[in-house]
C-alpha cells in the first residue's frame, strides 16, 4: 500500500484488527446497501462481545443476522429489529442487550461522531422512553434531549463504485446510513462493486471522500432483496 | 358503517395539496398514495432517502438498491432525489416535510400519540417515528377508532409509552374525522351511517360536538 492507495487484497486484511469486545458501525438499510461480505468476514474471524451500530440487525441466515447465529453480538444499538426470530430469542434469554435509538437520531449519532461532535440537542424523543435519564433543555420555548454521538472502532460499508483512493459512490437507495457509518469508524472499511483508477469519478458526484477511508475492497454481492414488490406491466 | 382501510386512505389524500412533501408510514397511510386527487402534484419521500417515490417497479425493473422505508421495492419518479440517512432526517426533523401521516395504538386530548411499543409484548423498535412526530408540524393520525373489544384508543391521557407529545392535531379513525383543540377532541366529520352517539360511546377523551357534524361522502 503506498500514498493515497487504500486498496487491499483480501478480506482477511480489510479486517485486520478487529478484535473481541469491539464496537463495530455498519451502514445499510433492511437488506439494502448492507457490507455483505464484510459481515461474512466477521463471522469467519468469530470475534465475539461485539457492540454492533446498525439502523436494523439484518434477518436470520443473512446480513448481520449471521453474526446473531455466532452470538458475536453482546450490544446492539438500532432503530428497528423486527425481522429476525433469532433477535427475539437472545434478547429475552439476556445473552443479547439492544439499544433502540431513533432513526433520525441514529443517523445524527453518527454523523455528530464522525464530524467531532460529542452530543448534541433535539426534539425527537422528549418526554418517551428515550429521553429517560437525559439532560433535558428549552431553547425558544421548546423541550431538546441531549444525544451522545456515536463513534467506531471500526465502521463497514458498502458502496458502488470507488477510486484507488478510497472516494466512494453510492447506488440509489443503498446510499442510506453508509455514508454517515463512513465518517464515524476509526478504521473505515469500504467493499464496493467496482474500483477504478483515480480521476475516472467525476469529483463532485463523490459521496464519501477517501479522506474518510483507510481500507477498501472489490467484493462480489448478492444483494438480497427482503420485499420484492412489483407491478403488472 | 365504519370506514374501510381504503375509505380511511381516501380521506385522508383530501389532505393534500398542490405541491406538498409529504411522509406516508406502514399499513394504511401507505394506502393513501393511490388517492392523490387528480390536478394536484405531491411528492413523495421516504425516510431511507428517497424524495419522489414512484410505483412499484414492473418486473423487470427490479432492483436491490431502490427500496422505501417499508423495504418494499419501488421506483423513483421524474424529479426524484436520493440522499443519505441523516439527509432525509434533516428534511424531518427540520420541519421541512408539508405532511406526516401515520398509524398509532392510541392519541389523548394533549395531542400526545403512543404507536412502538406495548410493554410485556417484544419491542421491535420506533424507526423514525419519533423524529416524523417531533419534526413535523402537519401531522394526521390514522387508526381504528376502538380496539376490537371496544376499547376507545383515543384517550385523556396515553397509557402505552409515548412516540411524541402534544405533536398531533388531526386524527383520522374508522369512525371520524377529528381536530384536537384545547385539550379535547373536535368532532368534525362521521363516516356514513355512524352516529354521534356511538362516536361518543367509543371516545373515552373529552369529546366536544359542534351543531352539525357532516357525513363523509365517497
Amino acid at each position: 500500500m503506498a500514498g493515497f492507495d487504500k486498496r487491499v487484497q483480501s478480506y482477511a486484511q480489510a479486517l485486520e484488527g478487529l478484535v473481541d469486545g469491539m464496537t463495530v458501525i455498519a451502514g445499510g438499510f433492511g437488506l439494502c446497501g448492507i457490507p455483505e461480505n464484510l459481515i461474512a468476514q466477521i463471522r469467519t474471524l468469530g470475534v465475539r462481545d461485539l457492540t454492533v451500530v446498525s439502523n436494523n440487525c439484518g434477518i436470520d441466515d443473512f446480513g448481520l443476522g449471521i453474526l446473531l447465529k455466532g452470538r458475536q453480538i453482546r450490544r446492539m444499538i438500532a432503530s428497528y429489529v423486527g425481522e429476525n426470530a433469532l433477535f427475539e430469542q437472545q434478547l429475552l434469554s439476556g445473552e443479547l442487550e439492544v439499544e433502540l435509538t431513533p432513526q433520525g437520531t441514529l443517523a445524527e449519532k453518527l454523523r455528530a461522531g464522525g464530524a467531532g461532535i460529542p452530543a448534541f440537542y433535539t426534539a425527537t424523543g422528549v418526554g418517551t422512553p428515550v429521553a429517560e435519564g437525559k439532560e433535558e433543555r428549552t431553547f425558544d420555548g421548546r423541550r431538546y434531549v441531549l444525544e451522545r454521538s456515536i463513534t467506531g472502532d471500526f465502521a463497514i460499508v458498502k458502496g458502488w463504485k470507488a477510486d484507488w483512493y478510497g472516494n466512494v459512490i453510492y447506488r440509489h437507495t443503498a446510499q442510506n446510513f453508509n455514508p454517515l457509518a463512513a465518517t464515524a469508524g476509526r478504521i473505515t472499511v469500504v467493499e464496493v462493486e467496482e474500483i477504478v483508477r483515480p480521476g475516472e469519478l467525476e469529483p463532485s458526484t463523490i459521496h464519501t471522500p477517501g479522506i474518510y477511508v483507510d481500507r477498501l475492497i472489490q467484493g462480489t454481492f448478492q444483494k438480497r432483496i427482503e420485499q420484492a414488490t412489483t407491478r403488472s406491466a | 358503517m365504519a370506514l374501510t382501510r381504503e375509505q380511511m386512505a381516501q380521506r385522508v389524500a383530501r389532505e393534500l395539496r398542490d405541491g406538498y412533501y409529504v411522509n406516508l408510514g406502514i399499513g394504511i397511510p401507505t394506502l393513501v398514495a393511490n388517492y392523490i386527487p387528480a390536478g394536484i402534484d405531491v411528492m413523495l419521500q421516504s425516510e431511507n432517502g428517497l424524495l419522489g417515490m414512484g410505483p412499484f417497479p414492473r418486473p423487470d425493473e427490479l432492483d436491490a438498491d431502490m427500496i422505501n422505508a417499508g423495504k418494499q421495492t419501488v421506483t423513483a419518479r421524474a424529479g426524484a432525489a436520493i440522499f443519505s440517512s441523516a439527509e432525509s432526517f434533516a428534511m424531518i426533523r427540520g420541519g421541512h416535510v408539508d405532511l406526516t401521516v401515520l398509524g398509532a395504538f392510541e392519541v389523548d386530548v394533549s395531542g400526545s400519540i403512543a404507536s412502538w411499543m406495548i410493554p410485556g409484548k417484544l419491542v421491535k423498535g420506533m424507526g423514525g417515528a419519533m423524529d416524523l412526530v417531533a419534526g413535523a408540524e402537519n401531522i394526521i393520525v390514522v387508526m381504528t377508532h376502538a380496539s376490537k373489544a371496544g376499547e376507545s384508543k383515543l384517550l385523556p391521557k396515553c397509557t402505552l409509552p409515548l412516540t411524541g407529545v402534544g405533536c398531533v392535531r388531526r386524527v383520522l379513525t374508522d369512525l371520524a374525522y377529528l381536530e384536537i383543540e384545547n385539550g379535547a377532541f373536535v368532532l368534525k366529520e362521521r363516516a356514513p351511517g355512524v352516529t354521534v352517539q356511538y362516536i361518543k360511546e367509543r371516545t373515552a377523551g373529552q369529546l366536544l360536538v359542534p351543531d352539525s357534524v357532516p357525513e363523509m361522502q365517497f
